[in-house]
């Protein structure tokens, strides 16, 4: 962009100051008057009929707001794609905590005791915890085939190409589940009126989420509910749907007390109850040509969706686009399915399912490297996509990205070869053996396919009496920079100051939809619509003879000062157009699946000490192109940050499950980075534009979590030559490895197809 | 804890709260973490696990740095207490607080006062703290936003201009 000014510089959070100085309000900071305290009586088995609930003697019973699903004015659901998640359940449980039964009380001390004194009777059914389960039908528990989606991505002719393969490399992959482990809990309030309605304040992404979910709950008008947004403690995912459920919990016992009701979770309800990553099994199977080029592949990728579909399809559907990741496959066949267990629901979280297809497919790189006989850089090198190549889905690649010359700039940074090298020489003595490995990856910006067409987003500019500007989206702030950048773009636009631009609360009475704000998209596509909106505000005081151009910031405040005093506050709408090129076939899964990619290939450098078994991380290079960097500081924010959630999701983030229950939801027991335990994480950015994108922007805000993970479990085999395939991959799993003597080459043999082999 | 138990009855306690002297009526084993944020609003103080992991209720109790999730309000009475609402209190930015704002050391913000006070904190004991002794000083505060590289460069950033003096 010429000569923006405020684009690209990192000018000071909008809302930093509010957070440095612990003035910021999030919703436990929040009290109303009379307000009471909710609580939530869960399941305490996986699956079952609830036979009796009976309310134990020693409790007050006549001081408390019980609520049951009886309660429920509309639909006993959460509306989300499929409405099979009910609010509270009625009769039959599917998922050990699952809401039954709501209290409230004015004194929250009391609650926990109440909780425990509702006892329920259950007549048990048998209940399924694997992906293996579900799909043997151990047990029917969800639909005909306990499956929730699936998705057949074609292209080529895949059973000819691989009788003509030299070479033929299978393996299976597998990731466990993750806590996205947001600091602030989930919390919601919620104040009921007859007159004005239902009103909710909280800890979320997603205003318009609630809204339709409390609309179907209670059965009212849209003007009827009211989301307010607070300030929010982190989200990663984690607050896209389950924050619809507890919004309606606290709205169905303010509705019955006629008191607002608060309900904030401890750390131990948030991590059980909540939502996880998907956990996820991909079997990959790849012809190659004598070259190591591909030829063709079959991926099965398959997600753990928990008890109730979610948003499961959707994460399946992007884990599935992706897993064919930055490689150009000639013929592919990915079947992607998404099945029922009776855990809770797994839902969003940063990566969306690439994470687990990705993880897979870049473990499968180095799988096919080392059965060839060619270096992981290689490997990647000679099958990279490149400009004018079809992926997976048919989606022409358009941009001019060179992947070879991004691998060759990571491999610089790293030192790569040498340290290969190196490390091959020292390892054979040490007790601490060094390993460096690689991760090349794409991730897709903004809705799937025809998703942001179906969405059309709306935002909204508003000129304000004092000739400020202010944005009214629903793309919500929880640290990535929503607020900042949306109001850098707003004040290029319309060549102001920073902070001339102000935006406004989430509310859904004030603020449009603009839809959710997940999948990378809020900087790429709302952000393109504020420069659109921007330009509807420039165009209107320019149309009145206010404002001639060029202008300055004092000019143009006292134009729109001029204007709103003449004709009132107005407002600038735009709303999403699909591009013509953006064509996407939803019944054949086929054509332009993101209207942008970011590319990024990541070098990691290990050491595994052989009387720990530990892994630490010595050096990490992280290279990404994202079309345009327009906030420098907090670009590299969301990639260390992202970079040290994925360290976690490889390394130590493990849920421990019993009857589809998590064990381990503690702090204290489920183990995420500390400061103590991450290296200098180098972040490098490349800049090819976006014609997209607000300024050439893409999304980055998932990006991050899809590479580490396998450029780590790459170093470790590297350093080890021991292959591993599944994640968390924790010290236990290392020395239970060495202990059974897994080598790579042992494991080689196993994977390539022996009838290809003879073809060599 | 329940109203009817006299186990429990309430007693006053006063201790200094960012120079202010309070006394207040609670529980002896009320959480300081509660006390701090119902009885006298200074909600600034965040509770992220209530089991003294993840360091978002860091306080200084005479000095020294707690979790306040951890310390029952008894054990306060006649203790001087700073929070994070006392680092500015004129509204003027302290340097670590602009430091944290400059190098993107807040994302989210529910673990930045009590990473700020840790910081706080560390630069009272080590005025010029290396790299590692940062890392090493807020091991006890997760942030899951971060990956922590911005916060250390905010320790060091107002380390170099004269936090700790």
């Amino acid at each position: 962009m010429k000569n923006s000014r405020i684009v690209g510089a990192s000018v000071p959070r909008m809302e930093g100051r509010a957070k440095v100085t612990g003035q910021a309000r999030y919703v436990d900071d929040m009290t109303l008057p009379g307000m009471l305290y909710g609580a939530t009586v869960r399941s305490q088995i996986p699956r079952g009929k609830i036979k009796q609930i009976t309310f134990s003697h020693g409790i007050d019973w006549n001081e408390f707001v019980i609520v049951t699903s009886a309660d429920i004015p509309g639909t006993n659901c959460i509306a989300l794609i499929e409405d099979d998640q009910p609010c509270l359940a009625d009769g039959l449980v599917n998922h050990p905590e699952e809401p039954i039964l709501l209290l409230a009380h004015p004194d929250r001390h009391l609650l926990p005791k109440a909780v425990e004194a509702v006892t329920i009777d259950y007549d048990p059914l048998p209940a399924i915890f694997t992906i293996e389960e579900s799909e043997n039908f151990s047990q029917i528990i969800w639909g005909a085939d306990n499956t929730f989606k699936t998705y057949l991505i074609e292209k080529g002719d895949v059973d000819a190409a691989f009788q003509t393969a030299a070479h033929i490399v299978e393996a299976e992959y597998t990731t466990g589940a993750q806590e996205q482990l947001y600091i602030e809990n989930n919390g919601m309030i919620a104040a009921f009126d007859h007159q004005q309605g239902l009103t909710v304040w909280g800890s979320l992404q997603c205003p318009y989420y609630v809204h339709k979910a409390l609309m179907k709950l209670f059965d009212l008008p849209a003007d009827q509910v009211r989301v307010v947004q607070m300030e929010t403690g982190g989200a990663f995912g984690g607050k896209e749907e389950y924050p619809s459920m507890i919004a309606a919990h606290a709205a169905l016992l303010a509705r019955k007390s006629g008191k607002p009701v608060k309900i904030i979770y401890d750390r131990v309800e948030d991590m059980t109850a909540t939502t996880k990553r998907h956990p996820s099994r991909t079997r990959h199977r790849t012809a190659l040509d004598k070259n190591g080029k591909i030829l063709a592949g079959e991926i099965e990728f398959t997600l753990d969706g928990g008890a109730y579909k979610t948003l499961s399809p959707v994460v399946l559907s992007r884990g599935a686009i992706h897993a064919g990741g930055p490689y150009y496959w000639p013929s592919v066949r990915i079947r992607a399915k998404a099945v029922a267990t009776n855990a809770p629901p797994h839902g969003a979280f940063r990566g969306f399912g690439a994470p687990q297809s990705l993880f897979a497919l870049e473990r499968h790189m180095d799988r096919i490297a080392h059965a060839l006989g060619i270096s992981p850089a290689e490997i990647r090198r000679r099958n990279f996509l490149q400009a004018g190549q079809t992926t997976t889905t048919g989606q022409t690649i358009n941009e001019p990205i060179d992947l070879p010359k991004l691998l060759d700039r990571a491999l610089d940074l790293s030192d790569y070869h040498a340290k290969k090298e190196n490390f091959a020489q020292t390892n054979q003595h040490a007790n601490i053996k060094k390993g460096i490995g690689i991760a090349s990856f794409l991730h897709g910006a903004g809705f799937t396919g025809s998703g942001e067409r179906y969405l059309g987003s709306i935002v909204g500019l508003e000129a304000c009496p004092d000739g400020t500007v202010r944005i009214l989206v629903s793309s919500t702030e929880f640290g990535q920079g929503t607020n900042t950048v949306l109001c850098q773009i707003a004040a290029e636009a319309l060549g102001l100051r920073y902070e001339d631009v102000a935006i406004a609360q989430p509310d859904t009475h004030e603020v449009p939809n603009s839809g959710p704000t997940v999948a990378s998209r809020t900087v790429m596509v709302v952000g393109k619509l504020v420069h659109s909106a921007a330009q509807g505000i420039k165009n209107t005081l320019t149309a009145s003879g206010k404002l001639r151009e060029p202008y300055s910031p004092q000019e143009f405040r006292a134009a729109c000062r001029a204007y709103v005093a003449e004709h009132g506050k107005f407002r600038s709408l735009a709303q999403y157009e699909q591009p013509e090129e953006i064509v996407w076939d939803e019944e054949k899964y086929r054509g332009s699946a993101y209207a942008a990619f970011a590319w990024a290939v990541y070098v990691v450098e290990v050491s595994v000490d052989l009387c720990t078994y530990g892994v630490s991380i010595d050096d990490f290079v992280a290279l990404q192109e994202i079309g345009k960097v327009l906030h420098p500081v907090l670009a590299k924010g969301q990639i260390i940050g992202g970079v040290a959630q994925a360290i976690g999701f490889a390394l130590y983030e493990k849920v421990v499950w019993q009857q589809g229950r998590m064990q381990n939801g503690q702090m204290t027991n489920y183990i995420i980075p500390t400061s103590a335990d991450l290296p200098p994480i180098r972040v490098y950015f490349e800049e090819l534009g976006n014609a997209h994108g607000a300024y050439g922007a893409k999304g980055i805000g998932e990006l991050p979590m899809d590479g580490p993970a396998p450029a780590i479990v790459n170093a470790v085999e590297d350093a080890l030559q021991v292959p591993f395939n599944s994640i968390p991959l924790l010290p236990e799993d290392i020395f239970a490895a060495l202990s059974d003597g897994v080598t790579a080459d042992a494991v080689t043999a196993d994977t390539v197809t022996s009838e290809a082999r003879g073809r060599e | 804890m329940t109203k009817s138990d006299p186990a429990c009855a309430k007693s006053e306690i006063s201790f200094t709260v960012n120079g202010e002297l309070q006394t207040v009526s609670v529980y002896p084993m009320a959480r300081l973490l509660d006390v701090l944020r119902h009885e006298l609003a200074l909600t600034g103080t965040k509770e992220g696990c209530g089991e003294g992991e993840c360091g978002s209720c860091s306080i200084l109790i005479d000095g020294t740095l707690v979790n306040s999730c951890l310390i029952p309000a008894l054990q306060a009475n006649g203790a001087n207490i700073v929070t994070i609402e006392g680092l500015a209190p004129d509204g003027r930015l302290q340097i670590l607080q602009q430091a944290f704002l400059d190098c993107g050391g807040t994302q989210c913000g529910i673990c930045t006062p009590g990473m700020i006070l840790a910081a706080y904190h560390l630069l009272s004991k080590k005025p010029a703290p290396t790299l590692e002794e940062i890392c090493e000083g807020l091991s006890g505060n997760l942030c899951r936003c971060t990956g922590y590289m911005q916060i250390v460069e905010a320790v060091a950033d107002a380390a170099r201009k004269g936090a700790a003096t």
